[in-house]
């Protein structure tokens, strides 16, 4: 009895791992984002970098201006005035001022909507993805990309981070795969220092983080009275059980 | 063998699940009662609505809509205004007791400022939308017509200030929504203030 | 005059009236109060109950979904976004019943294992085990419509590679595909047939089908751990010595089952709704793209298992069927178990090591399938899953020879807590 206990157990365990063993591959090589939802000022950041940077081009069609109003404490005056350039009203969505069809036509493929980027491609790959774009001379755009090799995107952040250069692996002459990346250098510096650069990616990510599910705070928080009241409400019921079970012998 | 059954100990285990239990059923069943309230789409879909009535003409009226219903707004000439004290003997409730209107519209002109009638097109008989009737004295609605609007579906009179006629289906006048001059030339409607949405 | 006849005759009041004209004590008495079930039940008898509170769960969110829900491909991603977002709780209705989805099969799972560990299956409950597998149809089948309905990349090519299975079969394949597809290609008018089919058909056919299993259930009684049957032994009154009636006992203890349930249903609800992309894909919060094809197709876990096998199978003759013929065997061998075992004895208790060590392995490879049906199929994934495929069907076909092997322990005619 007890051993088939301690069988269930394991097996249970080994079966709560099976996401992190499922999701642990391709992942091995991005920079972690480490960004905190709860932080509300890092958010603010991050709306501003998107609105300034993202927003010319990345609609967040799902996003609604007064709900980021909402959740990270900002006035209606203020979403006016510092955040919404191309809505008049707060109920409004976070819509580009590129037309898909001009997007198609200047970079090959329409710029995608970001609302849902966070959770379709996980904050990991966005922050190595914005921190890391290097110069190369064959791409048509004049850089290219770490984490998106190929990308259409242009490097929006140069002024900001500068330019980088990327060091290769050594290989072999014969070796018919594409190189591989060591590290992306630092050759001509930006307007912030590599530090400020970082915490800049990463309160815009941590922004995308947010609009991927603006409830995710309230959830959790709600989430732990939830899981206090089942316990208390399973300890009256073990009780009541353990106390009828004593008729049956 | 069995030891006695313990009653209370037993209710009072009921008791606390059962209680516990109950509550539980309230809470989850909160979320989904919530659900039915109007959605964020709703509210935004349902927000206060600015209208431009500077270029409107004297005595002429525009309609938009708003939360599904006409809006109609009624640039008043003088002369309309004056056609309000000849509809006073036909009216039902001339000071507007019954029917729903802001405090700012509990008035003769029913509203703001008696240049500009703000008004909700929907009869108050069965929802059908009146027609404007202004001149007065149109022998198509009846001898001594002061001028305002008749309801075609089944007869409803109402002056230039939207009051309801004595003697006609319609029980009250029709309904005035909440607005506001943003400017002269500017109206919000759905709200009180004029900070718009 | 009122005609004696239809008076109210047993007791007095509503109740009296309303029992005089439908048999609600009666049903009461016949399946709750008076109706006995072995004292000996254990851990492993709970999980029918709670497959009944996943229903009705995913019944109740279900249609809370379909009130804000859009049913059009143009629509519907968008509309999902809307409930997470602009409808007041949204959120949770919609994490309730993506959850709802995979609780329902790991319930259902641990609840077809009580059966393999203490033959429930045998005669005279073979019925009730065929009522069960065709819930399972059923439910796989709403599980697969269901997946479409968001709309999402991976709703999308999902739904194409099951389709297209369809398409494998020699010389109606092609037109077996377009007709269930309704088009030429996954479309709005198979999105709209998967929303009729996922909300009104199947949910209809699943109440049926557990109001069945049930009634089936209560003819003959419940099993229990030791295998043998608690009617051979009744009082005086017919009652049987070993039962306890179903209410008080099993109602207590189904409530602590469900506390025991919610706060780890709860749990992942709340804390991790997506479950590492295992209960809501990643891909799947993109929009479906014809034109793009998610870099790793993958139904979702409860699929997997059939999916490792399907893969498992190589082309031949030109063509791709056998995989999809051992794939739907895997399924039909299950609704032959009571006949493919022939054990002297019901449970697992008084079999011998062979049987014990059999299942485990029969276990293992279950879940080692699913494993593989989650990975792209590089080596070393197909070599296992043909092998964990090879153990799954040996266990059922050789099940008639096996079965009878071994050293088996007699059974006692009373029940036991234990086995001892």
């Amino acid at each position: 009895m007890a051993t088939r206990m301690r069988l269930g157990a394991l097996a249970l365990g080994l079966l709560l791992c099976l996401p992190a063993a499922v999701r642990a591959e391709g992942e091995g090589n991005l920079r972690h984002a480490e960004n905190e939802v709860r932080n509300r000022a890092s958010l603010q950041r991050g709306a501003r970098n998107f609105m300034n940077y993202c927003s010319g081009c990345h609609s967040a069609q799902f996003v609604r201006f007064n709900r980021i109003g909402t959740d990270l404490g900002i006035t209606d005056q203020e979403l006016k005035d510092s955040l919404m350039f191309t809505a008049e009203r707060p109920f409004e969505t976070i819509k580009s001022s590129l037309a898909p069809a001009d997007g198609r036509k200047w970079f090959g493929n329409a710029p995608p909507d970001l609302s849902l980027i966070a959770r379709s491609r996980g904050v990991d790959y966005l922050y190595t993805f914005l921190t890391g774009f290097y110069v190369d001379p064959s791409r048509p755009t004049g850089v290219n990309n770490e984490a998106l090799p190929g990308t259409a995107m242009p490097d929006v952040l140069a002024d900001l981070q500068g330019l980088q250069a990327a060091e290769f692996k050594p290989r072999k002459a014969d070796d018919a795969a594409p190189p591989e990346i060591e590290r992306l250098k630092l050759i001509a510096p930006g307007t912030m220092t590599p530090e400020k650069f970082e915490e800049f990616v990463r309160d815009t990510v941590n922004f995308l983080d947010y609009i991927g599910e603006p409830v995710q705070v309230q959830r959790r928080d709600l989430g732990v009275w939830v899981i206090l009241f089942l316990l208390v409400f399973t300890g009256f019921a073990f009780l009541l059980k353990r106390e009828y079970f004593k008729d049956i012998h | 063998m069995s030891d006695e059954v313990d009653l209370g100990r037993r209710r009072l285990l009921l008791t606390a699940t059962s209680v516990t239990g109950a509550a539980g059923v309230a809470f989850a069943a909160t979320p989904f009662l919530a659900s039915w309230k109007p959605s964020a789409r709703a509210k935004a879909l349902g927000a206060p609505i600015e209208i431009d009535v500077s270029k409107l003409e004297p005595g002429a009226m525009l309609k938009v809509e708003w939360r599904g219903k006409p809006v109609w707004v009624v640039r008043r000439t003088p002369e309309m205004l004056k056609q309000l004290d000849l509809a006073t003997q036909f009216l039902l409730d001339p000071n507007s007791d019954g029917s729903k209107q802001p405090a700012y519209a509990k008035n003769e002109a029913r509203a703001r400022k008696p240049e500009y009638f703000v008004v909700l097109g929907v009869c108050t008989h069965l929802g059908c939308s009146p027609m404007a009737k202004f001149q007065r004295d149109d022998v198509t609605v009846s001898a001594d017509w002061p001028g305002g609007f008749y309801c075609p579906c089944h007869g409803s009179k109402f002056d230039l200030a939207g009051r309801v006629f004595k003697g006609v289906p319609a029980p009250a006048n029709l309904e005035v929504p909440p607005y506001a001059f943003i400017t002269d030339g500017r109206i919000v409607v759905g709200s009180d203030t004029p900070q718009a949405a | 005059m009122a005609n004696p006849s239809y008076e109210t005759t047993s007791g007095g009041g509503f109740w009296g009236w309303f029992n005089a004209r439908f048999p609600l004590d009666k049903m009461l008495k016949e399946h709750v109060t008076q109706y006995y079930v072995p004292k000996n039940i254990n851990v492993w008898y709970l999980f029918g109950g709670l497959s009944l509170f996943v229903l009705a769960l995913q019944l109740i969110t279900g249609i809370f979904l379909t009130m804000s829900y859009k049913p059009a491909a143009s629509d519907a991603f968008a509309s999902v976004e809307y409930i997470m977002r602009d409808v007041e709780w949204g959120w949770l209705i919609r994490y309730l019943h993506s959850t709802g989805a995979s609780a329902f099969f790991i319930v259902v799972y641990l609840h077809m294992f009580r059966g393999l560990l203490y033959g429930s299956y045998r005669t005279p409950r073979e019925l009730i085990w065929i009522f069960g597998m065709f819930i399972y149809l059923a439910l796989m089948a709403e599980a697969f419509f269901g997946y479409l309905l968001p709309w999402g990349n991976m709703s999308y090519w999902g739904a194409q590679v099951i389709v297209s299975l369809f398409g494998t079969v020699p010389v109606i394949g092609d037109s077996l595909a377009e007709w269930i597809k309704g088009d030429y290609f996954i479309s709005d008018i198979t999105l709209n047939r998967f929303f009729a089919l996922h909300v009104v058909a199947i949910p209809l056919l699943l109440v049926f089908l557990v109001v069945a299993h049930i009634l089936a259930l209560h003819t003959v009684g419940s099993g229990n751990p030791d295998g043998n049957e608690i009617k051979k032994h009744k009082d005086a009154n017919g009652v049987p010595l070993d039962g306890m009636t179903f209410h008080p006992y099993c109602t207590v203890e189904d409530v602590l089952a469900l506390g025991v349930f919610l706060i780890l249903f709860c749990s992942v609800v709340f804390f991790a709704p997506t479950l590492g992309g295992l209960f809501l894909e990643s891909p799947n919060f993109e929009i479906a793209n014809p034109m793009q094809t998610p870099p790793h197709i993958a139904p979702v876990w409860y699929f997997t298992p059939f999916y490792a096998m399907l893969r498992a199978v190589p082309s031949a003759f030109g063509t791709q069927i056998w995989g999809v013929i051992v794939m739907f065997a895997a399924i039909v061998v299950l609704f032959f178990l009571p006949w493919l075992d022939r054990a002297p004895v019901k449970s697992i208790r008084y079999k011998g090591w062979i049987h014990r060590v059999w299942l485990a392995v029969f276990a293992v490879a279950f879940v080692i399938l699913a494993y593989c049906g989650m990975k792209p199929p590089n080596p070393p994934f197909p070599l296992i899953s043909r092998i964990c495929t090879a153990v799954y069907f040996a266990f059922f076909l050789l099940m008639p020879w096996w079965s009878r092997m071994g050293k088996f322990k007699p059974v006692p005619e009373r029940v036991t807590s234990n086995g001892h």
